[in-house]
């Protein structure tokens, strides 16, 4: 029913789409200016549900039942490949880095660990949370919690965040992942590829939940149920950063939390803001389509392992039960719904830059994708 | 008070697969396990209200296509984040090559 009132229309010049609503039915009093709220529980929100944004239908590529059961299909061959490939990186890098320090030459084994530990940390998160990197659930379990510990996200928050995420996909006032808000403010930016405001949130966030409480956004997106959890791995991963700073303080060197903890978190975060910000950075806000506010880009070998494939965002949205290694048949399948994808990560930040930084200007502009015109705009049936 | 309604022919499910029966406003999943035994529950999702229909079925549980919340389709109970509930079930008997559900 829904997908009747699904519709284009033009808004200071731009296409944006919104829901009309029947005759009768009240309209909403809250105004969408900006800048927007991105609260969770602010202005935006309750025009996001004023307006039935909230867990609503999206459009879905009509891929046949059968072949979607084939491309769901789990299979722990891939990631444990993978996952051996990985642990095998970290303790080669690893264990250069110490073998050479304190000297330079141990800067480069810092660089690679570094985007293990602070990137690559945020695909198995991200895959784990899902269930779909291996087939067997306890495995899942064991590579999201390690990688969570690296990249600083809570399990059970980010869980549920990624929950929301999916459900509200850059809902402004619904969606917490929502990685840049308008207008764009260029330092925070910049300082996301440091993980500084990653990290400053994680250790307020830390301490927050090991005292027992959430924040007011928190509490909308994680049940009571679940807040217990969030308490206990809070004083456990408190615990474990600071024997790791009384370990490199007994021993009188860094090098301990140069290679657990907050630091290699940031000085490796670099490669998984730059995959990451192609997923929505400058993107339609509000829109019920993935096609419109997620980007697929082609990525070179390295950055696909680094990344689990989610250079396939498109796919991954719209399916998000099939696994990373085989987003690319379904990103064949998905083709002729789609927009074209950007051949290259150097292609996507050609309008990346210029579109966050109009926002500055201009947080009402955004980029807008071609669809085909086989598969217009529509909400799911 | 039983009422067993018609719901399906049992060729119409692949083993180990799922399909979706609407019946008087209210929407099941009829489902076709490894062992060649069905069952029924809900149609939507305890969590956010999405077609269970759409999931995938692996071995006795059935993976909502949202969220990856999964369910024990025999049981309806919930496995754990981001469901919290169980999943109603009904009974099922197969009669004449046609699955038959107890709505009552």
């Amino acid at each position: 029913m829904q997908s009747d009132r699904l519709h284009h229309a033009s808004v200071e010049g731009m296409e944006r789409f919104f829901y009309d609503f029947p005759k009768g039915e009240e309209r909403s009093m809250t105004k969408l200016t900006y800048p927007r709220d991105y609260s969770l529980t602010g202005r935006d929100s309750r025009y996001a549900e004023e307006h039935h944004l909230v867990s609503a239908q999206w459009y879905q590529a009509p891929i046949p039942r059968k072949r979607m059961k084939e491309l769901m299909q789990r299979s722990n061959g891939p990631a444990i490949r993978d996952t051996i490939i990985w642990f095998a990186a970290f303790a080669i890098t690893g264990g250069l880095a110490a073998w050479f320090w304190p000297s330079l030459w141990s800067i480069p084994f810092f660089l690679a660990y570094g985007v293990l530990y602070g990137s690559s940390s945020d695909s198995r998160w991200h895959e784990c949370s899902h269930g779909t990197a291996f087939k067997t659930p306890w495995m899942n379990d064991v590579i999201y919690h390690l990688a969570c510990f690296m990249i600083m996200r809570e399990p059970t928050v980010w869980r549920w965040s990624h929950t929301r995420h999916h459900t509200d996909t850059l809902v402004v006032g619904r969606d917490p992942e929502i990685a840049v808000m308008r207008p764009t403010v260029v330092l925070k930016v910049i300082s996301m590829f440091f993980a500084i405001p990653q990290v400053w949130g994680a250790i307020k966030s830390l301490l927050l939940h090991a005292s027992g409480r959430v924040t007011e956004a928190e509490a909308t997106f994680i049940p009571e149920s679940e807040r217990a959890k969030v308490y206990i791995t809070a004083r456990i991963w408190l615990v474990i950063h600071l024997a790791v700073i009384a370990y490199a303080v007994s021993i009188g060197s860094i090098l301990p939390m140069l290679l657990v903890g907050p630091l290699p978190t940031m000085y490796g975060a670099w490669v998984h803001v730059l995959t990451g910000l192609t997923q929505h950075a400058g993107m339609p806000e509000d829109v019920l389509d993935h096609r419109l506010n997620c980007r697929t880009v082609y990525m070179n070998p390295v950055l696909r392992f680094i990344y689990w494939n989610m250079n396939y965002h498109v796919e991954h949205h719209m399916f998000p039960m099939v696994p990373y290694h085989q987003l690319p048949k379904l990103h064949e399948e998905m083709k002729p719904y789609c927009p074209a994808p950007y051949p290259s990560t150097w292609a996507a930040y050609a309008e990346i830059i210029p579109a966050v930084i109009r926002q500055i200007r201009e947080p009402g502009w955004f980029v807008q994708r071609q669809l085909p015109a086989v598969a217009p705009a529509k909400a799911a049936e | 008070m039983a009422q067993w309604i018609e719901a399906c022919g049992k060729d119409d499910i692949d083993e180990e697969d799922v399909m979706r029966f609407d019946h008087g406003g209210k929407t099941y999943a009829i489902y076709r396990s490894p062992d060649d035994k069905f069952y029924a529950t809900d149609g939507l999702c305890t969590h956010e209200k999405i077609h269970l229909a759409d999931g995938l079925v692996m071995d006795n549980i059935i993976e909502c296509p949202k969220h990856n919340g999964r369910f024990d389709y025999r049981t309806g109970e919930a496995k754990g984040a981001p469901v919290c509930i169980n999943l109603k079930t009904y009974p099922v008997k197969v009669d004449g090559g046609k699955v038959l559900i107890d709505v009552g």
